[in-house]
Formats: structure tokens, sequence, C-alpha cells
């Protein structure tokens, strides 16, 4: 442990807040995406990260190298995301709002209890590679788990990525207008319900590339693991500003440092009311910009 | 009128619910025609529009697009058809730029070499666009958004533009550079069916016009010929 305010203290303050942001930005960017396409938070988004970790751990079993076990984790959140818009979200389009939420619920739910009969309630350690969870000494007594790189370096790679696609091609464009005013996208050709599939494609897969980094940092996964992430990515959003991609990202960075400033900071006997004092900063900031820090709520259009 | 008509409503019924929008209406719209319609608030053309444009699906009745039924087809399948809207209230996408609203317009034709082409008509055609071409496009005041609405249709290469009322809520030095806009795409050939509040303007652009009221058809006429029409001057231009 450094010293309380030193340099060294700083430095590790930062690695620490970019590695534990990056997970959360890449778990908020698909919840950011499918409420813009649908005006839906999409608490089943939590459950998706549960099983895809569980389907990286069947695959790990099988013996398969873990780089393919990544990719495997990733696509299987991807087609997930996907299965769960065609069952439970697109039949109920154009009704009420709740109703979509009612469904993300029962999907969350349902999915856990599967995972329960199939895998236990208990606890299962996740062996990562030795690549991700070495920590790197640089210098003094700091301390850079090289999983903070990986989550970085991925979420980096991967928000580039997104950001690249939607404002560079065509279907990422037509993603943000969808997102914007549905009936102005139709009215140019703009299939609502292919940019949805995409969005929860897309999202779902940025949420198995998280789910790799958190299962990394808890080392065991359960069917329950998915509350966390979720309330996290929904708690990003708002402080970002709800649906827009760059508020997700800026949202997940800020909570980030937000937790990691607090840990650092607070004395040791109040460490433990860390999260009821960030949902207390939380509840400051929305007093002060309803619609978040990029916010593009109605209420602040003028 | 040569050739089939671009656009045929056959005796269209719509509703929102119990309440009756449309009671019949039956109206052609032939190749390179600018067509008016006309009418008070409520009297049925926007959702003559709107149902056009797949966005409501009438009760009774046909659209044809070239002979073809068309009635009830998705509203982005209508649109790749080249039957593209310019929506009342302009409807651009304000969080995107000037420029990337522009690109969408194109959507339907998946043809970089025909989007080039189109930014560069649409830029010619609204000057001001181009200097702006990386704001977001909310910042634009309201006539340039107008502009940049009208662009965004054009860019799509329409075989048929729905105009839901341009010049409304403009100031009257902005509803000129509209309409002289709209006077030059006519000129080129455009076919378009205008729907505006303001009688005088799109007769002086239209060839014909249609005039409803609570949705029925009350007259149909030339465009020069209803200008001095003693009801439609009741009806609108008496005030």
């Amino acid at each position: 442990m450094q010293a309380l305010g030193s340099p060294e203290f700083w430095i590790q303050q930062l690695i620490n807040a970019l590695g534990l942001g990056s997970q959360y930005a890449l778990m908020a960017v698909g919840l950011a995406m499918v409420f813009g396409v649908m005006r839906l938070i999409n608490f089943a988004h939590g459950t998706v990260m549960m099983a895809s970790a569980y389907i990286g751990l069947l695959l790990l079993q099988q013996g398969v190298p873990f780089p393919f076990v990544a990719l495997g984790a990733i696509a299987g959140a991807a087609a997930l995301g996907v299965l769960m818009e065609r069952i439970a979200y697109r039949p109920v389009r154009g009704a009420p709002d709740v109703v979509l939420l009612l469904n993300s619920f029962a999907v969350a739910v349902l999915l856990e209890n599967v995972a329960i009969l199939l895998f236990s309630p208990r606890s299962r350690p996740f062996p990562m590679p030795e690549v991700l969870t070495r920590v790197f000494h640089p210098g003094g007594n700091l301390f850079l788990p090289s999983i903070h790189l990986w989550a970085l370096g991925g979420a980096l790679l991967a928000l580039g990525g997104l950001g690249l696609f939607v404002t560079r091609t065509r279907l990422g464009l037509a993603m943000r207008a969808a997102a914007e005013n549905p009936t102005a996208a139709q009215l140019l050709g703009i299939e609502i319900g292919k940019v949805t599939v995409l969005a929860f494609a897309i999202g779902s897969a940025m949420a198995g590339l998280a789910v790799l980094f958190w299962t990394a940092h808890v080392g065991t996964i359960n069917p329950g693991m998915g509350f966390e992430p979720v309330l996290k990515a929904f708690v990003a959003c708002v402080i970002g500003g709800f649906g827009t991609i760059p508020g997700a990202v800026l949202g997940g960075y800020l909570l980030g440092a937000l937790e990691i400033a607090l840990q650092g900071l607070l004395p040791s006997g109040v460490v433990g009311y860390r999260d009821a004092l960030v949902y207390g900063i939380l509840i400051l900031i929305l007093l002060v910009r309803p619609g978040g820090v990029l916010g593009y709520l109605e209420a602040e259009r003028v | 009128m040569d050739g089939p008509a671009v656009l045929e409503l056959r005796n269209l019924e719509a509703a929102y619910g119990a309440i009756r929008a449309l009671h019949g209406l039956s109206m052609t719209l032939g190749p390179g025609e600018v067509v008016a319609l006309l009418g008070p608030n409520g009297a049925g053309k926007t959702t003559t529009l709107r149902v056009i444009s797949g966005l409501l699906r009438p009760v009774r009745g046909q659209v044809l697009y070239r002979g073809q039924e068309i009635t009830g087809r998705p509203p982005a399948a209508i649109a790749r058809l080249g039957i593209i809207q310019c929506p009342e209230g302009r409807q651009i996408f304000k969080n995107l730029t000037v420029r990337e609203n522009l690109i969408l317009g194109s959507y339907r034709l998946r043809d970089p070499v025909r989007e080039r082409r189109n930014l560069e008509r649409a830029l010619s055609l609204f000057p001001m666009l181009k200097e702006r071409l990386n704001y977001p496009a909310g910042l634009l005041s309201g006539g340039q958004q107008q502009m940049l609405a009208i662009a965004r249709a054009l860019m799509a290469d329409p075989e048929v533009l729905l105009l839901d009322e341009p010049s409304l809520g403009l100031a009257p030095r902005v509803v000129e550079e509209v309409f002289e806009a709209l006077a030059q795409l006519k000129a080129q050939g455009l076919t378009m069916l205008i729907v505006e509040q303001n009688a005088e303007k799109a007769l002086e652009l239209a060839d014909r016009a249609y005039v409803l009221e609570a949705g029925r058809l009350v007259l149909a006429d030339a465009a020069d010929r209803l200008r001095e029409n003693p009801d439609l001057i009741r009806i609108y231009l008496g005030r």
C-alpha cells in the first residue's frame, strides 16, 4: 500500500480506475444501445453476462484453448442477445414500455433458474490463464494487474470499433437514426427490426467481453452473478446520460473512478459503505443534471 | 396524363381508433406531376400521406404504385420502392451531423456512387448546408432544418416525393426559398405530392390540386383554375 496522497498513490488509483471503468463502460454500452432502439432498460443484460460466463466455463472444461474460450463466450453472448430479442421482445413490440420491462425481468429470472438447474446455485471457480492474472511490479510499490491492461486494451479496441461502426457505416448510422427517431428512419427505408437485432447482438457481445474481465477479478462464477453488473451498467448509463453510446462510456469510466477514489480515500471503518456513498453521489449528480453528464433528456432541451 | 399513374389511391378509408379520418378518398398522381393536397386542419391530409407511406394501415381501399398494390406494406419497404416522405415537423436526426443525415437519405440506394452524386446535387440546391456539414443537425435554424429534411429526402433519388407542410412554422422569406427549391425540382421532372396549409404557395407550384374537407374530397381541378375558384377562396384564402 502506498502512502495516502503520494504520487505513487495517485498513479495506482488511476490504474485501478481505468481497469474498473473499462469493464463498466463495456457493460453499460450494451444497455445503452438496447435502450436507444427499444426504450427498454434490459435487466436481462446481466443474465446474458452470467450465461456467457458459463458458456466459457463449459468450453474451458472441454479443453478448448483460452483464446477460443473467450471468443466462444463473446459469440455465445451475442447469440443469446439475438435470441432474447426474438423470443421475449419482438412479439410484444408496440406494447406499452412496461411490458418490455416486465419481460426483461422474466428473461432474467428464467435464465438464472435454468443456470441453477444445470449448474447448481453454488459458485464455481473459473480458472483463468496466467496471462490474465499476472501482476506486474513496474517500480516502487505499484501494482499493475495484467487484467487492468487487458480490460483497458479490450475496451479501447471494442469501443473504438463501435465508434467507427456507428459513425462510418451505413448500418451504424441507421442504428443511431432509428434510436433517435424511428418513424423518420423507417421513412428512409431503415428496418427497425434489423437494427434492433444488431443492437442486441453488438451490445451483448460487449457484455460477453466485459464478463471475462469481471470473472478474472472475482475468480468464480455463479447463477446470480449478473445482478451486480447490470446494476453498475445502469448506474453508469444514468451518470453519463441514458441511451447514448458516448454517455454510457463516459458514465462507465466516471463510475469506475468514483468507486476507486472512495475505496482509496475513505477511512477503513467506512469503506464498507462505499456503494451507499456511490449511490448517494449518483442522486446528487441527478439533482444537478437530471439528464446525466451528456444527457439529452427532454427536460434539458430548450 | 401520359402513361399509368405513379401513385393511385382507390377509395381509401382510414381511422385512428374509432375516429374516421378518411371516407373513401380516390386520387392519382401522374409521372412528373406536382399535385397539391389542400384542406383545413383535420381534413385528413397528413393521414393520406401516412397511409401511402405505410405508417397507417387503411381500413379499406388500395394504394397502387405504378399499377401494383402496395397497401399495408411496412414503411421501410415502401420507402425502398422510392416513395419518400419528407414528414411534417421536419423530423431530422438532431443528434447526428448534417452530413450523417444526408448520407442516411441514400440508405435505400446501397450505392456509394449515386450517394456522392446526390450529395453534390443536394448541396448545390441548398448551398448553406455545405458549410454546416459537420454540425449536429439540431443546431440548425428551423428553415435550415426544413431544407435539410428536403435535401435528405432527395438523397434517396425519390420516384415520388411526399411533402408534408414544408412551409410550417417558417418565416416568409424562408418559405420563398423552400418553394424556390421545390420549383427547381419540379423543373427537373420530379413527381411530388405536397400537403400544405399555405394554399396560395402550393397552387403556384402545383399542376393539379385536391381539396379535402373532413376526410372527403370536395374539389379536384387544375391548380390555376382552383386559384380562381370561389369555393376554395372561401375555404382558405377568404381570411
